[in-house]
Order: C-alpha cells, then structure tokens, then sequence
C-alpha cells in the first residue's frame, strides 16, 4: 500500500520536495487549512505568508505531523507522511523551527546542538552505556559537526552558554542552527524574524540565504514581515483564512488586489 | 438484592466521605495545580477537634443516664461540627500561607515565618513552664504551639544559613517542588500529630443517639448514616452556591484557567487562594468529624493518609479541577470499595482504588469529566 | 587499545578496591553502622535509577518502591522458593560455597531486574498518554497496588514478609563488595547515558517533548528505555536489600518508601546524579543521627525538608555534577571504571 503510494507520487511529479494536495484541517466546525495545494521544488526558497490566524503555523503542523490532515495528503518525496509521528517525519528530512522559541533552555548551546544530531548517530544505547570507542568516535564526530554549524552560524563564541541565557536574536539563531544539524532535506522557519528589529531582519535574511547555499536546504518561510519575504524567497503563496488566494513571484504578490485587500482589509 | 442495597447505602455514605475530601483536593488543584498532599492530614485533624470536642472541651452528657441528654448532645454535636470547620479551614489557611506561598510567589522563607515564631513563643513557653497538659484543651493547644515552635526554631536557628544558600535561588520553583514540599507539610501533620495527640488510637463513644430504621425489604438504614449524607449534601449544596454564585466563586474559576490573566484583571489571586484552601480545610475537617464521631472508627495520627490518597484518587477520576467530577469520583470509589469489601476479596480492598484509577486514566487522560487540553505548538 | 587497557584496570582496580574495602569494613564495623551502610548503598541505587527516570527524562514516576519491591521479591522467591525445587536437580546451584552463592545470587539479580524491568515497561507504556501529575498519581497507584497484592499473597508471607533469606556469601563479608559494585553501575551508567549524543535526547525529552519530536528524537521509546533502565536497577537494589539484609516484608516497600526515594531525587537536584548519592546518604544517615531525639526527630526531618524547598527549589546540585568531566574539545576524556 504504502510502496504503491510512494510509486505513483514519484510517477505524478518526480521533481517536487513536498507536496500538499487538498488538505483540510478542521477543528471542531472550524476549518484552520481547507483545500490547500503547494508545491515545493528542490532549493527552492518559498515563503508563506498571510495575516494573523490565516492558517499558516496549521500548514506547518501538518507537514510535521503534530496535527493529522481531516482530509487530503502530504507527500515528501514521493512518500506520503499523514499519520506518521513527528519523530519519523523529522528522521525522513523535515525539520522545523517554532514561533514561540521552544530550546533545551537549560541545556547549553552546543547541547541543543548536539541533540539534534543524534539521527545520525551509529552507536546504539549499549554503546552509550559501555563508552566504548564506537560511541568515543562517533560522539567526536558528531561534536565537530555541530560546532561547524554552530560556526556557519556565527553562535560558536555562546557554544557553552546555558541557551535559555541567550539574547532574543541568538536563541531565533540558535533554532535554525539545531534544526540544520538534524541534516534536513526541507527547513520549515517559522517567523524567525519575529520580534526582531530591521537591522536584525537585514542580518537574518543574509543568514538564511547563506544557510541555504551551504547546506543545499530546501526552504519553507513562514514570515510576518512583507519585507522579510520580498527580499528573499522566489516565490510566495498567501493564506487567508486557511485558504490559499494567491502564489507568484514576488513582484506578483506585491500587485495582486486580493492579498492587498486580505492585508490592508477592504 | 437486599445485601446488594445495604452495600450500595454504604458505599453511598463512604463516598460522600470521600467526595468531602476530594472537593478540597480538587478545588486546589484547579487553582494551582498543586496535589496537597496535606490535605488527607487536615482532615485527620478535623476527627481529633471532633475528639477533644465531645471528650473534654464541650459538656456533652451521656445518653445511657440521661435520655434528656439527647437534644442537647445533637445541638453540640452541630456546634462540633461547626468548630471543627472552622479549626481546619484555619489550618488550611495557615499550610498555605507558611508552605506554598512562599514556594509559589519565589520568597522562600520570609518574615511571616519569623512572625510565626514569635507569636507561638509565649504561648507555648506558657504551657512548658506549666506543665499541666493532662486537660484535653490544654494537651492539645499545647501540642500544637509546640511544633509550631520547632519548625520557627529551626527556621530561626538557621536563619542565616538559609539566607546564605537562598541567595543562589534562581530557578523558579518546579512542580516536583510543589509536591515534595506538599509532602513535608503532610509529613509534618502526621509526625506533629503522633506529638500532639500520642500514638494510642482514640475512640470517641456514642454520643448522638442512633436509631436504625428499617426501609423497603428489610435494608437497615441507620440514623448516622443518614446524617452524613443529609449534612454532605448540604455542604455540596453551599459549595455549589459559593462557586457558582459568588464574587469569591467567579474569582476562582477565573484563577483556574488563568492565573495570570486572572491577576491582571485586579483579582487578589492570594486572598482568593486563601479562601479556596478554607474551603477546602472545612469540608475536609467536617468529614474527619462525622468519621469520628458518628461511624466511630478509631483515630490515629496516621488515619487521614490512606483517605487522603483516596480521595485525592476520586478527585483525579472525576477530573481535577472539576467540582461535580470529585462527587462523582467520590461516589465511585466508596461503592467501589464497599462491594469488593463487602465481597470475598475485601483484602484487596485498598486497591481497588488505584486499579479503578489507572483503568479510567488510560481511557480519559483527564479524567472522566475532565477537558483534555492539548498543548499548544 | 589505550582505551580498553585502561578500563580493564580500572575495572580490576575497582573489584579489588571493592573486596578489600568489604573484608575490611565488615570485620572493623559495628553491626549497626555496618547496616546504615548498606541501607545507604541501596538507597543510593534506589536514587540514582529514580534519578534516570525523573531527573534525567522529566518523567515524574513516585512510584519506585514499587519496583524495588518487585526486584526483592522476586529475588528472594529464587533462593527461597524456586531454588529449592531445582536444586536437586543441578547440583552445582548448592548453597554454602562461594561459587554457588554467587551464581545464586547472579541468578537472583538477573530475574529481579528483569521482573522488574518488565513492571517497569508495563508502568511506562502510560507515560505515553499521561502527563505530570497524572502520571505521578498513576506511578503512585501503581506502587500501591503492589503493595495490597504483597499483602495479600501468602506464598510470600503475606504482611509478615519473607524471613530468613539466605545470605548467599558463605561469609557474609561480601555484602558491601556487591552493594557498592551496583551503586558504581548505575552511578556509571547514568553519566555515561547523559553525556552520550543518544543520552542526550532524553534530557531533551525533559525540557521540550514537542521540539525534541521535532527534531527526530523518539520520545515513546526513550521515555519507555527510561523506565525499563531505571526500574530494572531499582530491581537491583531490591535483590541485594533482601539478601544483604535478610528480611522483607511489605511495609518496608510502602507508599512511605516511594515518597522517601522521590524526596532524595529533588533534594539531591532532579537531574544531578551527585545530588542523588548525597541526598540519599543524607536521608538515610540524617533520620539515624537524629534518633537520640526520639519521636521528635520525624518533625524536625519534615520541617527541614519543607524550609530546604522553599529556600533552595532546585535541591542541593541543581543540576551541576561533581567529578563529571566536562565534555572535552579535542579529546573526550577516556577514563575507566566502565559497567
């Protein structure tokens, strides 16, 4: 069953990253999400925007498994993920940032860090308790990796800082950076300029674009700012009211009547 | 059936006992999602005011010389009742104040502590110097301020110890925090109690007269029995009203589902606690009474505990927060454990408790009236 | 190879320091002290095992004298009831010399842990749905209802408990040898765990279940792992206190004993495996310096206990470790004394 429907997505669009195909997600009577398709490509760099309550944070909670679609299908890879746990779909290669920053806040930087790189860890639990030199090997390993991260993302300085003591912009930083090192195929960002100020939005934007190039990610950005999302993705779609009403390049969002009025109201 | 009817009126008037005690446990944890642990033991204290009461403080007569005897004991058994709610509304007052919040609000030991201390002092020096404590009063209050004194003398001993290491308090206090110290103050009842009130169980006599009246097939209803339910409901009843019809009831909804934005809206979060832990003190304290007093069971410093956790068991059953849901929690468990007590297996009557409990927690997470709230992402 | 050298004489430095320190103290000691002392080594086992549970994963279990209770039973079923019927058969399971109360006694761990790993999986598997105070009220009934059975099964001797348990070293002198042996394992194990990328995931599991699902880490299995670990040496503990202390009835599992090794994880620091062995040393030593007091003593210990919360919530460590390295940058540090 499950082969089949992994045959016939790769037969549909071999190309895609992630599909969602006529999800709806309900709440009681509410529909949060209703009959929304998107379409991610390999590299691409795509925002999702809309007002407050549009849905968006929904779309990311599908895609991750913290809700089950009431109807439809998300399909990663050919593969399709409804009614897989969190934890699978995060070993498959999604992982997420959160909008109310959710850190190992009493765990060190380098710690949060490291957690996330447990996927690929090779040594087994009795290999955690015998300390042999499996675990020795692939422990160091590991480390180094989240330091090179902790690197590219200019947070190696704070590496041993309880992460909860971090600046507001670090810990968004911080979020990213253990996200990456789960070694993500697609990067979901959940208004990672939220609360920050435009000269940290301008050094954001940079550093997304820069995380992009050097981890050969695939990106999902959920942001606020208008600004934020014009400057990098290359292509945006907009919620209103859990349904899609518009998806373009940027310079067609800026034009299009129904986002100016969904917005700026009527 | 008509055994069946008898254990049923039985389990009937052992839940209502335990529903008592659950409302106490029940409104806490709605309030702060705190387990006061201490609160099986108030209810212990409740059945000793009930013993010191008819024993020695009120001039109760015996009924077997002195059939006049009968009004006036039932009039004082009200006016025991009565005080032994206010007593243990007052103590729960006081467990909040002194052990939770100082926890809740993060002062840890403050000078109300120190207050305490000197308020019990002469009162207490009072009854060392004389020390005439064969009198039930006197034995009592005795016990009383002297570990009160105790705790404040070691608290004072310590005093700049404890400011010493309370200097590195950073971290906001966990809810194993809450629990354990909920625990000590549970620890502290049972160990002042075994202090206070000596290790002999104590009985209290016959002090109400008793009639067993005869309904429908033969089922034997007795006149204590009845009485625990009729005064059980009525205090439901007033429980209900103060919840649902008060400023102070409205406050405390409000401050169960959001304590927060309850203090934001100008709500005395701390009085409005405070009076909760009273009400809660005085349920718990009128069923240690009419535990003592009417079933005649034996009282011992240790005697609230299985209760307590018991009823504590009901209230998470019903679902805690929810005041019907520890009724009927309440009312579960004391049918419940009447029917396996009353069956060949009454030896596992003690867990029939927790298989009920574990059973309904696996199939209702939040308890059978209860909300499951899911957290947000 | 460094590596392996070095933990093979760290391991035989630590049996022989083990066996001198046992030959030693036992012919030295008063009976008395010599019995605090191991009520402290199986006290610290019972700890450190919650620690892993509650500490380390954040799930709140107050039940751990459930297991324990099923570790010394279990146990003590072997060399009392179930040795016995096989005995006949191989011979070599005799008691009385060394190497036979060895492998009973290995026997006997072996089916007390397991047993007890088991009940642990059974008390886990709710960690799944419930949550904070539910699942402590759910651990707690757990250990409740093992006590009402305990009472009530008569093959075990009912409320009078098991009597008479053979000590199971001829001479009696190993005691201290195999209690401080396990308390070594799991003081090991736990830092070995927490210090690992893969122990590491279930501290993350305590902070933040949703970001540690987010981030691949299978919380069912690691809260489930958790408890079996931890319970399978609180069963440990319970084969070694019924052998070592040659009696066990049901009280010495109750609902008291829970509350007591749940006090020692949060006064010690919940997460601190150091906060764990002092707190329980202090907690079994303190109440025996405090007995000249009387009956005044349990107040004093209960006033304590509640000015230590409001004073310091976050218990004696915090979190810190005493004589844990630190993660080193160029090399971990590969020092011995491997379980």
């Amino acid at each position: 069953m499950e082969a089949q429907t992994a045959e016939d997505g790769g037969a549909i669009r071999i190309m895609s990253v992630l599909e969602i195909r006529d999800v709806t997600k309900k709440f009681g009577g509410l529909a949060a999400v209703s009959g929304l398709n998107l379409i991610i490509e390999p590299g691409e760099l795509l925002g999702l925007i809309g007002p407050n309550g549009a849905g968006k944070t929904t779309v990311f909670n599908l895609i991750t498994g913290v809700y089950k679609p009431s109807s439809g299908d998300v399909i990663f890879q050919g593969r399709r993920l409804n009614g897989l746990r969190s934890c699978r779909i995060a070993s498959l290669g999604i992982c997420r940032t959160f909008q109310n920053i959710r850190l190992f806040k009493q765990l060190n930087v380098l710690d949060n860090v490291r957690i996330a790189t447990h996927l690929h860890t090779k040594a087994n639990l009795l290999d955690s308790i015998l300390r042999n030199t499996r675990l020795l090997n692939n422990d160091r390993e590991l480390t180094e990796f989240s330091l090179m991260i902790l690197r590219s993302l200019k947070l190696e300085d704070v590496s041993d800082q309880r992460s909860s003591d971090l600046p507001y912009g670090l810990q968004r930083r911080l979020e990213i950076a253990r996200a990456i090192a789960t070694k993500p195929k697609l990067l979901l960002l959940d208004e990672p300029a939220a609360g920050m100020n435009p000269q940290e939005k301008v050094e954001l934007m940079e550093l997304v674009r820069c995380v992009r190039r050097d981890f050969h990610l695939t990106i999902l950005l959920i942001e606020h700012d208008m600004r934020v999302v014009m400057g990098i993705c290359e292509r945006i779609y907009v919620l209103d009211y859990g349904e899609l009403i518009a998806e373009g390049k940027p310079e067609v969002i800026r034009k299009d009547p129904q986002v100016l009025s969904a917005y700026l109201g009527e | 059936m008509r055994i069946f009817i008898q254990q049923l009126i039985f389990g009937i008037q052992l839940g209502s006992l335990y529903a008592l005690i659950a409302l106490g446990y029940t409104m806490v944890y709605g309030v702060l999602s705190l387990i006061n642990f201490a609160h099986g033991d108030v209810y212990m204290v409740g059945a000793y005011i009930g013993f010191y009461a008819c024993t020695y403080w009120l001039p109760f007569q015996r009924i077997s010389a002195d059939p006049h005897a009968a009004v006036m004991n039932i009039v004082l058994a009200v006016v025991v009742l009565l005080l032994s709610m206010l007593m243990c509304g007052a103590l729960g007052v006081v467990i909040e104040r002194f052990a939770y919040r100082p926890l809740r609000n993060g002062l840890g030991i403050t000078d109300a502590h120190f207050w305490g201390f000197a308020l019990s002092l002469p009162v207490a020096f009072h009854f060392h110097l004389f020390h005439k404590v064969s009198d039930g009063a006197g034995r009592f209050l005795f016990g009383i301020m002297w570990f009160l004194l105790i705790g404040v003398i070691v608290g004072y001993a310590l005093r700049p110890v404890i400011r010493w290491i309370s200097l590195r308090t950073v971290l906001s206090p966990s809810r194993l925090n809450a629990l354990i110290t909920a625990i000590g103050v549970s620890l502290l009842l049972e160990n002042g109690g075994w202090l206070v009130f000596g290790p002999n169980p104590e009985f209290i006599g016959t002090m109400v007269p008793e009639k067993n009246f005869k309904i429908l097939g033969g089922v034997i209803i007795n006149s204590s029995q009845l009485a625990i339910l009729v005064i059980s409901l009525i205090l439901m009843l007033i429980l209900r009203h103060i919840v649902l019809h008060t400023r102070t009831g409205k406050a405390m909804r409000a401050i169960s589902h959001d304590i927060e934005a309850a203090k934001m809206m100008g709500i005395n979060t701390d009085k409005v606690i405070s009076v909760t832990f009273a009400i809660g003190g005085a349920l718990a304290g009128a069923g240690g009474m009419m535990v003592g007093v009417l079933t005649h069971v034996q009282i011992t410093p240790l005697f609230g505990l299985l209760p307590g956790i018991k009823a504590f068991v009901a209230a998470v059953i019903g679902g805690p927060g929810n005041i019907p849901g520890a009724v009927l929690g309440g009312i579960i468990m004391g049918v419940a454990e009447a029917f396996v007590g009353g069956s060949s297996f009454s030896t596992y009557r003690d867990a029939i408790a927790f298989t009920i409990l574990i059973i309904i927690l696996l199939v209702r997470p939040a308890g059978l009236l209860g909300r499951n709230v899911a957290e947000k992402v | 190879m460094r590596i392996l050298l070095l933990r093979v004489i760290a391991i035989l430095v630590t049996f022989i320091g083990l066996y001198m320190l046992s030959q030693f103290v036992t012919y030295q000691m008063d009976p008395y002290y010599f019995q605090v002392l191991i009520e402290c080594g199986v006290y610290i086992i019972l700890a450190v095992s919650l620690n892993l549970i509650n500490g380390i994963t954040g799930q709140f279990s107050i039940g751990h004298a459930g297991f324990f209770a099923v570790g010394a039973y279990v146990g003590a079923a072997w060399t009392m009831i179930w040795q016995p019927m096989v005995v006949g058969r191989y011979s070599f399971l005799q008691m009385g010399t060394l190497h036979g109360d060895i492998l009973n006694l290995l026997i006997a761990l072996v089916l007390g842990m397991i047993s007890a790993g088991m009940a642990g999986f059974v008390v886990g598997l709710p960690s799944l749905r419930l949550r904070g105070d539910y699942l402590a009220i759910a651990t707690l009934g757990f250990a409740e209802v093992i006590y009402v059975l305990l009472l009530n099964i008569n093959s075990v001797g009912g409320a009078r408990g098991l009597n008479g348990i053979p000590t199971l070293i001829s001479s009696g002198n190993l005691a201290l040898f195999w209690i401080f042996l396990f308390v070594i394992i799991s003081i090991v194990l736990s830092r070995n765990i927490m210090q690992s990328v893969r122990g590491l995931t279930w501290l993350s599991v305590r902070e933040d279940e949703i970001a540690a699902d987010a981030m691949g880490v299978d919380t069912t299995k690691v809260k489930v792992t958790a408890f079996v670990i931890g319970s399978a040496l609180a069963g440990a503990a319970g084969v070694l206190y019924a052998h070592f202390l040659t009696g066990i009835s049901p009280d010495i599992f109750s609902m008291n004993t829970s509350i007591l090794i749940t006090t020692m994880v949060v006064l010690g620091g919940s997460g601190s495996v150091t906060g764990s062995v002092i707190a329980a040393t202090v907690l079994i030593v303190l109440p025996e310096m405090l007995r000249f007091l009387k009956n005044d003593r349990m107040v004093i210990y209960s006033v304590l206990l509640i000015v230590m919360m409001l004073t310091r919530p976050q218990g004696i460590f915090g979190t810190k470790e005493i004589g844990f390295p630190k993660w080193r940058r160029k090399q971990p540090k590969t020092e011995g004394r491997s379980a």
